[in-house]
């Protein structure tokens, strides 16, 4: 496609010599695919940010800029906004510091040494990477909450613990939830070290404690910032955990939502102003980051990865202690859902016989099986975009490359830092009214599935392309196939293993999509994951275990689905 | 279906660097033409401009009489065989073959009975259903092959196809791809840094230096009558002696200081006589001497043992060190010792100092 000619007599004048001064405009199939993409973006990313900015700083009724709402924000008599935004970054800073350290150091243990059953606790650690985070709080309230079990043990034998609320509690959920995304980061750097390097450095006398500071820290810095980043964006974008674990304590995310629930017109400035500081926020951590990591950047490729071998007594037991509770605190929540499931649906907790009647629940009211049904009918339309968006934006960035191809590569990362409500907010605001009015629609939720997780497959496609060698589709087409049948006969078949575990990753958290479609939900719309959410927010934790175990099980099987087509024990984010 | 090629002053750029100056050849039909130099002197950029896989800044291609310049890939009809084998790794051997054949619509039995025929040419046969995800380097390199032969291509362009294969297997396939070529007769383009292989595989033989033709014909062309100083320390291995033209009573000749005045009478007729030039002499040409006087003098620094041959390294009066390729049969000297050496008269090359142009009257 790329290669049509210029039909002769087009450009009558045109000197040949001059040839190459001039810009020359092929309009290609490959450029009306960019065009299409980047209108694509524009009106389904760019316009609803860019209103969330003018809402912020424009009246629209009074057409004349206005910016009481900035003044409200940081003059509030109470400090209300400025303290919200205080309590998210806290709360992201700490919950990135105990994950990312905890993470590292299980990355590190299971990389060095032997620990008894490790394979299946990778396997475990990934299926708890992609649960939900707001099942798990739901959980340690379930154990640690005001009428927790262990809450309830401990106020017997005289300890007057309140349970885990607010501050502490999102921190606990959030810091033991986000280890094994950590985990997987950094166990990808260290796979990247060579054995050799540690060897020498032991050779030189550095080994132990001294060894992994020296020499593996120094190393694997650059990912372990990149996953505390990550840990930071998860944690203050995020709306379940708060705002079912966080009672009085308000982060942004839940801001967000109460302004746009309360449903005073007079708000939408106001959350726009809110949705403008948190991306603020997320920009500045994420180029600060940008910034450290480019400054350490280093090139790594083992030939001998390190392999995990036998340690002094002390080391091992210490190193099997610390794994099995990990796991233990990874579980135990999901463990906790399920044992819930089974349990009839009076509000006490853990008590009264088993029962299955929360199944019979889910399976015969209609508007759960519609939000089932609605979970995988959105999710599977968004996928199936998310592999076309993926595949053409991949390609075009690597085979195409130009400056337009690298920024919608640009563009179609950036969701990774602009949080869901922040998301949910811009789309809401730019879709509703004619000519797109689109709230209450499927579209909006569809739409928000395809721009938050788009990422993790353009991420995948790309890096498998990067290794697919030009010559491959080069001996296509001097075989004889056009551009357009090397695209589908080769080159796609190719980097088929690349899309398919990002479209993995994609799918894994659309069905798990909570803080961008809890604003854009209408009833008819509802998903797995709100119906699970409203549930438990309302006290009704039976159906919502159910649910909540329903929506595990399908996790847990196509995460098994896929480590079975791809023959590997591993998935890339 | 085999063809002619001319390349008539291509020019190729990348921006402001100019890879190809003004680049022209004839290849015949049904030729085994080699491009042989050294990384970066644009025998790919060249290959890759006639595949169509690089544009073409200025002159033209012509393949028959046909301008190819503006031909897609696709279209060219032609069979490339590349360093790193290329094949469709979610395809088994037999689809890889086949998918040439396929783009051209032929009926299936046809593609059949053409994939069994090149695979049991290229003796993969057996291995049709596999996937070549786990085969070795020469077995990935004959399905490459098969699949460039297979659609009857006018020209076969090899992108340097033995360098990622070990020494003993690059020999096999050597004789694999000299054999279908002389059963074919197709026109070859072979694109290679190692003479070796350039040398024992051509008819005619292009060298290249810096986009560049130094000079075209047939490997014992090459070798014997080089037309420069770099072809003639580019193909095999040479001494090089300063010297200057003398004219010693109506011969033509060489003045190399202390080590001796030869009469050349290959020198053209035509040099001025002091012009200074180069005398390039390979080890094998030079012969350990009983005469004292009128020799290339020097000391055996080092001697060691090639198998048919004695290498000895001889350091000369001004330091330079020289080699000397003996045959094994011949008395052996020892490291120490102080030689003098002749040479045949009749087979060594004078290069202009300057021009680095020789001066041996043309063939």
């Amino acid at each position: 496609m790329e290669q049509e000619m210029i039909p002769p007599g087009v450009f009558p004048e045109q000197a040949p010599e001059k040839k190459h001064h001039k810009i020359r405009l092929h309009f290609t199939g490959w450029n009306a695919v960019t065009l299409a993409i980047l209108l694509f973006f524009a009106l389904f990313f760019v316009y609803p940010l860019i209103t969330i900015l003018a809402k912020s700083v424009y009246n629209f009724d009074t057409h004349s800029f206005d910016f009481t709402q900035f003044n409200e924000f940081f003059t509030n008599k109470y400090g209300y906004y400025q303290k919200t935004v205080w309590n998210s970054v806290k709360v992201s800073l700490l919950s990135a510091l105990i994950a990312t350290t905890l993470g590292t150091i299980l990355a590190y243990v299971l990389c060095t040494t032997k620990i008894y059953g490790a394979k299946i606790i990778k396997t475990i650690l990934l299926i708890t990477m992609v649960t939900p985070p707001f099942l798990s709080s739901y959980a340690w309230i379930i154990l640690l909450g005001r009428a927790g079990i262990i809450t309830k043990w401990l106020n017997t034998i005289g300890i007057a613990y309140q349970g885990i609320y607010g501050f502490s509690g999102i921190c606990f959920v959030f810091s033991i939830k986000l280890i094994p995304l950590v985990n997987l980061y950094v166990s990808g750097a260290l796979k990247q070290v060579d054995k050799s390097l540690l060897e020498a450095s032991e050779s030189l006398g550095g080994h132990g404690v001294a060894r992994f500071f020296k020499v593996v820290l120094p190393l694997i810095l650059p990912t372990i910032l990149a996953s505390a980043v990550l840990v930071f964006m998860r944690v203050i974008s995020d709306f379940g955990v708060p705002s079912l674990i966080g009672e009085g304590y308000r982060t942004l995310p839940t801001l967000i939502y109460n302004l746009y629930t309360s449903d005073v017109q007079e708000n939408e400035p106001l959350a726009a102003t809110i949705c403008l500081a948190t991306i603020v926020i997320t920009l500045v951590i994420f180029l600060v980051q940008r910034w450290l990591s480019n400054r350490k950047k280093i090139a790594m490729s083992a030939l001998r990865p390190i392999e995990p071998t036998k340690q002094g007594t002390v080391v091992e037991v210490f190193s099997h202690i610390f794994v099995y509770i990990l796991l233990a605190l990874l579980i135990l929540p999901m463990f906790i859902v399920v044992i819930q499931s089974f349990k009839d649906s009076t509000n006490v907790v853990m008590s009264g016989s088993y029962t299955s009647q929360n199944y019979i629940t889910i399976f015969t009211t209609s508007s759960i099986l519609r939000s089932i049904g609605n979970t995988f009918l959105y999710s599977f339309i968004a996928l199936a975009i998310v592999i076309l968006l993926g595949i053409l934006i991949s390609y075009l960035s690597v085979r195409k490359s130009s400056h337009i191809t690298k920024f919608i590569d640009t563009l179609s990362n950036l969701p990774f830092i602009i949080p869901g409500s922040v998301l949910g907010i811009a789309l809401l605001f730019a879709f509703n009214k004619p000519p797109f009015a689109l709230i209450g629609t499927a579209a909006i939720i569809v739409l928000n599935y395809i721009i938050r997780r788009l990422p993790y497959t353009i991420r995948s496609s790309t890096a498998i392309l990067h290794q697919i060698d030009l010559n491959v589709e080069e001996a296509s087409q001097s075989l004889g196939a056009n551009p357009f049948k090397t695209f589908f006969k080769v080159t796609i078949p190719m980097m088929m293993p690349g899309v398919m575990s990002g479209a993995t990753m994609s799918w894994l958290s659309i069905i798990t999509e909570l803080s961008g479609s809890i604003i854009l939900y209408s009833n008819k719309t509802k998903t797995m994951s709100i119906e699970i959410f409203n549930a438990i927010s309302t006290g009704a934790y039976g159906y919502g275990a159910a649910l909540s175990t329903l929506l595990m099980l399908i996790s847990t099987i196509t995460l098994l689905i896929f480590f079975k087509l791809s023959g590997k024990k591993e998935i890339s984010i | 279906m085999s063809i002619s090629i001319k390349i008539d002053h291509v020019v190729k750029r990348y921006g402001d660097n100019t890879v190809i100056p003004d680049l022209s050849l004839d290849i015949k039909k049904g030729e085994f033409f080699t491009l042989l130099g050294s990384s970066g002197c644009g025998k790919t950029t060249l290959l890759r401009m006639i595949a169509g896989f690089n544009t073409i800044e200025g002159g033209d291609i012509y393949f028959d009489d046909k301008r190819i310049n503006d031909v897609p890939i696709y279209k060219r009809n032609i069979g490339m065989v590349f360093q790193n084998y290329a094949v469709f790794p979610h395809m088994t051997v037999y689809e890889n073959v086949a998918y040439g054949l396929k783009q051209r619509k032929l009926p299936k039995e046809e593609i059949d009975k053409k994939v069994m025929d090149i695979l049991d040419q290229v003796q993969i046969a057996n291995l049709k259903d596999r996937l070549p995800s786990d085969m070795s380097g020469g077995q990935q390199q004959r399905i490459a092959l098969a699949r460039a032969i297979v659609i009857d291509p006018g020209v076969l362009l090899f992108d340097e196809p033995l360098s990622n294969l070990d020494a003993k297997l690059r020999v096999e396939m050597r004789l694999a791809i000299k054999h279908l070529q002389n059963t074919k007769k197709i026109t070859t383009i072979y694109v290679t840094h190692d003479q070796t292989e350039a040398l024992s595989m051509s008819d005619r033989i292009a060298i290249m230096k810096h986009g560049v033709i130094q000079q075209v014909g047939t490997a014992i062309e090459v070798y014997r009558t080089p037309r420069n100083l770099f072809v003639a320390t580019f193909i095999g291995l040479s001494n090089v002696f300063n010297g200057k033209i003398v004219n010693t009573s109506g011969v033509m000749g060489v003045d190399m200081g202390a080590d001796g005045i030869y009469a050349l009478p290959n020198i053209d007729d035509k040099t001025k006589v002091g012009l200074p030039v180069k005398i390039v002499i390979r080890p094998n040409e030079l012969t350990f001497s009983q005469r004292t006087t009128n020799t290339i003098r020097g000391e055996i620094v080092e001697k060691i043992f090639l198998g048919t041959e004695m290498q000895y390294t001889l350091k000369m009066a001004d330091n330079q060190l020289i080699e000397v390729h003996n045959d094994i049969a011949l008395p052996l000297h020892e490291v120490g010792e102080h030689v003098h050496l002749d040479f045949n008269h009749d087979i060594i090359n004078v290069f202009d100092a300057n021009t680095e142009l020789s001066v041996m009257k043309k063939a």
